[in-house]
């Protein structure tokens, strides 16, 4: 499939302002358990829930460079028996509303405590939203990884690793986003946020590279010989039927060479993962806001170049059609 | 139930075309507006079809043969296209099958597309939403029209009759018996997508000549030779007796 950049920034915008959102309602709901020592409701819960939402309304600006009439997208949300993509339209917007809602709720300090229990724990009303804001999140991803994962020709994609891995790879870069972000506003938690970011970079890079594996060794279902139903070992097409190329050569092919598919596997293997988790290693030892930002932005990079990677891969049926000019 | 499609039969195809245009002809004129044709007269022309006619050579050479093969919205029993479309958009009509876009509510995500095994939907890059064959839906159903004109552009252009029209559920209709005795066959069906389009394979008429067929082995020649005959001086039987 041809990589379209919009989906790209969609999905890996989206995916880190899922994931520093799980981290900020972690570190609340640790610190309600009292393992954690509390923040400070504005500078750190409140900021934190405005850089989700930036986040997030930077992914829904992306997709609406994907539509091709952006003025009517409101109709997509219509489909949601049937349809993931539609599920998704709905589920962005009510991830956003609670995020605000939450946000909104730490700067007002609308923070009712609702149950304290014997041990000293505090049940919050915006841990209540949060952990709403939480499912949430999870049924966004689930949305996203689906919309690839229903898609059963779509054999790279026809798997539970993709929803898998957009969950993981979100959560790892929002995670590593929260440990800079507690460096800065919240330096007690740097190392909790820190460690689970490792944790979960490492377990994307795992299931990541399941996928990779998965996918290499995949043998396609559809042939030429199903295609046009003809039984014989050699077919070779003479003429797709127009000479200028047509959206089943532009949107169906990723007109990348050999050489840059593989370059590209080992860049964002690179920049992805292994780059971030020594950067914030780093980072973490020295304290230093700088470093533990510039492992999110480089693992940033890497995951534009990972969902490039996962675009590109997946190779449609309908391409035996369209061999030769 | 109605499943109307088309037949295709690559046995006389001869990929000429003539679908194509006449397709592209009636549906660019439509009430639906255009089809997109970018450069038409320029360097690398492209624009939207419902129809494509491709080539292909089976075999090696000198053992090889042309396949020509007309491509277009198969109207699947099960379409795939159709469930993932956040807007409704895209449906596929109860009454007679036929897959439909609604341009109206089509929001050019071109998910669709890409919920196509067979490449048949393309997004009009400019009026921005998805197209594919209808079916000529509005003429088949028009009564303005005589009765054997109401049939899809493609089916009335094509000069060797290489494309019939009607319904594949009624098991007595011209198209079901045609795929039930010629062999005709769905594309990729390991998808389950069950198109209602079938295509007719390539069937050769060969005269297999063996070689008693050549010499009768039960046939004495004697058989055939005349039989005997009085000499022509011999009196015959009216020269020697009086009835
Ligand atoms: S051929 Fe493609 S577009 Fe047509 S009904 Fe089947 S899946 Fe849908
Ligand atoms: S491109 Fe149009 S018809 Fe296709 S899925 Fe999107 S909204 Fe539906």
């Amino acid at each position: 499939m041809h990589p379209a950049f919009s989906v790209i920034f969609l999905t890996t915008l989206i995916g880190a302002g899922q994931g520093l959102f799980l981290a900020l309602i972690t570190g609340q709901s640790y610190s309600a358990l009292k393992l954690l020592p509390s923040q400070d409701s504005t500078d750190f819960y409140g900021m934190g829930a405005v850089i989700v939402l930036l986040l997030l309304i930077g992914g829904l600006i992306a997709s609406f460079f994907h539509l091709g009439h952006p003025e009517r997208a409101w109709r997509s949300a219509a489909m949601w028996r049937t349809s993931w993509l539609s599920r998704e339209v709905i589920a962005l917007p009510t991830l956003m509303g609670l995020v605000f809602v939450y946000g909104v709720m730490q700067f007002m300090g609308w923070d009712t405590v609702l149950f304290t229990s014997a041990a000293g724990a505090n049940l919050q009303l915006t841990m209540i939203v949060g952990i709403v804001g939480a499912l949430a999140t999870f049924a966004l991803f689930l949305c996203t990884g689906m919309i690839y994962a229903c898609l059963k020709f779509l054999q790279e994609w026809h798997s539970p690793l993709t929803v898998i891995n957009y969950t993981l790879l979100g959560t790892a870069s929002g995670f590593i986003l929260a440990t800079a972000f507690a460096n800065h506003n919240a330096p007690e938690l740097m190392n909790f946020f820190g460690i689970w970011a490792i944790i979960i970079t490492l377990a994307a890079f795992i299931t990541r590279a399941a996928s990779l594996m998965r996918n290499s060794r995949i043998k396609a279902k559809s042939t030429m010989q199903t295609a046009l139903g003809v039984r014989h070992n050699k077919i070779q097409q003479k003429a797709m039927g127009f000479m200028g190329g047509s959206v089943n050569t532009r949107d169906f092919f990723n007109h990348a060479s050999v050489l840059m598919m593989r370059n590209m596997k080992w860049i964002f293997i690179v920049l992805a993962f292994i780059i971030p988790l020594i950067t914030l290693w780093y980072g973490m030892s020295q304290a230093d806001t700088s470093w533990l930002l510039a492992a999110f932005l480089i693992q940033y990079v890497g995951l534009i170049a990972e969902r490039w990677f996962f675009f590109a891969q997946a190779n449609h049926p309908q391409n035996l059609y369209y061999q030769t000019v | 139930m109605t499943q109307l499609a088309l037949i295709i039969d690559l046995n006389v195809c001869v990929g000429c075309h003539a679908c194509v245009t006449s397709c592209k002809e009636w549906n660019t004129s439509g009430s639906a507006g255009f089809m997109t044709d970018e450069n038409p007269y320029g360097k690398d022309p492209t624009g939207t079809f419902f129809n494509r006619v491709q080539t292909y050579e089976i075999g090696e050479f000198p053992s090889t043969e042309t396949l020509h093969f007309p491509k277009s919205c198969l109207h699947c029993e099960d379409p795939p296209c159709v469930p993932v479309c956040p807007t409704g958009a895209s449906y596929k009509r109860k009454e007679d099958g036929i897959v439909l876009v609604d341009y109206d509510k089509c929001i050019g995500c071109r998910y669709c597309s890409w919920a196509c095994p067979y490449g048949a939907r393309e997004i009009d890059e400019k009026q921005k939403v998805m197209k594919k064959c209808t079916l000529c839906v509005d003429r088949i159903y028009d009564e303005e029209l005589p009765e054997s004109e109401r049939k899809p552009a493609c089916v009335l252009a094509c000069p060797t009759n290489a494309r019939l029209f009607g319904d594949v559920h009624d098991s007595e209709s011209e198209v079901s018996s045609t795929i039930r005795e010629e062999g005709g066959y769905q594309l990729m069906p390991e998808w389950g997508t069950k198109p209602a389009n079938h295509y007719l394979p390539r069937r050769k008429t060969r005269m297999h000549i063996h070689e008693d067929e050549l010499q009768r082995a039960d046939n004495p020649l004697k058989k055939e030779e005349r039989g005997p005959r009085a000499p022509v001086d011999a009196p015959t039987l009216d020269d020697s007796t009086s009835w």
